[in-house]
């Protein structure tokens, strides 16, 4: 009798099995992880709120409020809305560019022959390089010529040079989305007299919504917060035109110039915290209008 | 029909023209004595010396140095951020509450949000870990442990509870379930995230200047040093010997595990 309640309690108490309970799947699983987050990413970004506002820096070992100068000091020679801009156009022109590059490297390339394997698989060799070796190559090619010495071209052929390198992986994803658009949808639009270039548009390029949205928010992103490309192209020259935010940052921090540098990096952050979700949202929704 | 035709030739002169000519440069600059190169062009090397190339920057850039600090960084990383990841998106996967939900955005933030490469520096040295391995795997770990979350929570939650549920009955506690049952279903979401996280670290030049710069060699920071560096200003064979000899262990990785590496990125990036 006694272990018959017993086994029942026993029962009531592991519930049903295969439920999510605090003991199959305790909390403290997190807790090494989102320890780590705290400490070397949360904790440093909010720093940044307070160290912007102040005058640290390499030269002094005290540290002191100064209020908004630092960001009134940047606005008033022109650096912040100028490195801003270079950012933005930067990353708007390397979205555009990695995903035309991609796409039609992913269209030109579908059909799994031999050859179109093996010329992806030459695609995905900038991916694999250092951003810096990249830099240097495109340095080097450009050499003795005007390329990168124009002050209103060069960040197009930055840009270009950043698309070149990630393009491979813009493919790749492409490819993927046009591979799960199901056969029987394509056998119908033909069936209906579609012609090949309606099907391409109407039919295809629409399911390929979550390819577009994985795709322009990494290449936006990822440019936002470039460096590498740009920093063993050009240095941020000529005259300054291709100074992103990133290189900005690193200069002013060599400088011993950390509260400025922490300035632009509080700077940077935002502009992607502001920029980052509405464009997430925008390319979400429009995928749900279109599936 | 025509295409049957045009689209072979259309991929190979594209390849050739578009990725051919910057890596011939590569390799054959990396070729050429420092007279030849002064001025990098795409004509073959008179007297192709790639070795000996090799050898010098070897010797001379220290390169030996800088690998053994770049393995040291990339490893401890990547250990640490697949098993305290998963470990993580283990649970949040499995545990639908409002809390878990507002956990996992936090933890995903990281892939969108820039670290903060400057203040980071000050905490390190607060810390007392300013300038050392140590600091500069837990700035890693903390920039791509988003990454990870992000992908393993999504798989994770494409495998049925059904193998957990078998394990538990049996009386397997929450550790043994994660090590035995879990941990081997995530092979190939993991092998995914190894070589992203490893092609970030290995690359990674921009925070590894903030938080090492200067007192531990990384390979691309020691390419960056050298080539920035007056020495090495006019010696583009030397600068692509290196960039070679950085890039060869990435490709032969990407060249053994290229199918499930394709596969896995894809896959994480459509659904």
């Amino acid at each position: 009798m006694t272990t018959l309640v017993l086994a029942g309690a026993r029962a009531r108490s592991s519930a049903r099995p295969g439920a999510i309970t605090r003991r199959t799947h305790p909390l403290w699983f997190l807790f090494p992880a989102y320890g780590l987050l705290l400490v070397f990413f949360v904790l440093p970004t909010v720093y940044q709120f307070v160290y912007a506002f102040t005058d640290w820096s390499g030269f002094k070992a005290s540290i002191a409020p100064v209020g908004l100068d630092n960001f009134g000091q940047l606005a008033a020679d022109g650096t912040l809305f100028r490195s801003l801009r270079i950012t933005v156009v930067y990353a708007v022109l390397v979205a555009i560019f990695q995903n035309l590059f991609g796409f039609g490297l992913a269209v030109l390339l579908e059909r799994d022959t031999v050859i179109n394997r093996i010329v992806r698989t030459l695609f995905l060799v900038p991916v694999l390089m250092s951003a810096l070796a990249v830099g240097y190559i495109f340095q080097a090619l450009f050499k003795g010529t005007p390329v990168l010495a124009d002050t209103t071209w060069t960040i197009v052929v930055v840009a270009l040079i950043h698309a070149w390198k990630w393009m491979g992986l813009a493919m790749l994803i492409y490819l993927a989305g046009l591979k799960t658009i199901p056969l029987d949808i394509l056998e119908a639009a033909k069936i209906d007299g579609a012609s090949r270039w309606k099907t391409f548009w109407r039919v295809r390029a629409p399911l390929l919504a979550p390819a577009v949205t994985f795709n322009v928010a990494t290449a936006l992103l990822g440019s936002m917060n470039g460096f590498d490309v740009v920093q063993a192209t050009t240095g941020g020259g000529p005259a300054r035109t291709t100074e992103l935010l990133n290189i900005f940052i690193y200069r002013t921090f060599g400088q011993g110039l950390f509260a400025q540098a922490t300035t632009m990096s509080l700077v940077l952050f935002l502009l992607v915290a502001v920029l980052a979700f509405p464009v997430i949202r925008v390319l979400r929704r429009r995928e749900e209008m279109m599936s | 029909m025509k295409s049957r035709i045009f689209q072979p030739v259309a991929a190979v002169v594209l390849a050739a023209v578009v990725i051919g000519i910057p890596l011939w440069l590569v390799v054959a600059t990396a070729g050429k004595s420092q007279a030849e190169a002064i001025d990098p062009d795409l004509s073959p090397p008179a007297d192709w010396q790639l070795i000996e190339n090799f050898r010098r920057v070897w010797t001379e850039a220290d390169v030996p140095a800088a690998l053994v600090g770049s393995l040291l960084v990339v490893v401890p990383t990547v250990v640490a951020v697949l098993i305290l990841g998963s470990m993580a998106a283990w649970v949040l996967a499995r545990r639908t509450s409002r809390l878990t939900a507002l956990l996992y955005a936090l933890g995903i933030s990281g892939i969108i949000l820039p670290p903060a490469v400057v203040t980071v520096v000050l905490l390190l040295r607060q810390l007392g870990l300013a300038g050392t391995t140590v600091g500069m795997i837990g700035v890693y770990v903390g920039i791509y442990l988003s990454t990870v979350i992000f992908f393993v929570t999504g798989f994770v939650r494409t495998i049925p509870d059904a193998l957990e549920e078998a394990a538990r009955i049996d009386g397997a506690g929450p550790v043994a379930v994660f090590l035995r049952v879990v941990l081997p279903l995530l092979r190939p979401v993991l092998a995914t995230a190894t070589i992203l996280i490893c092609l970030y670290v290995w690359n990674d030049v921009f925070y590894a200047f903030f938080v090492v710069g200067g007192r531990l060699d990384t390979l691309p920071l020691n390419l960056f040093r050298v080539a920035s560096a007056g020495l090495y200003l006019n010696n583009w064979h030397l600068i692509f010997a290196y960039v070679i000899l950085m890039s060869l262990p990435l490709v032969a990785v990407f060249a053994v595990a290229q199918r499930r590496i394709i596969s896995g990125i894809t896959g994480g990036a459509v659904k």
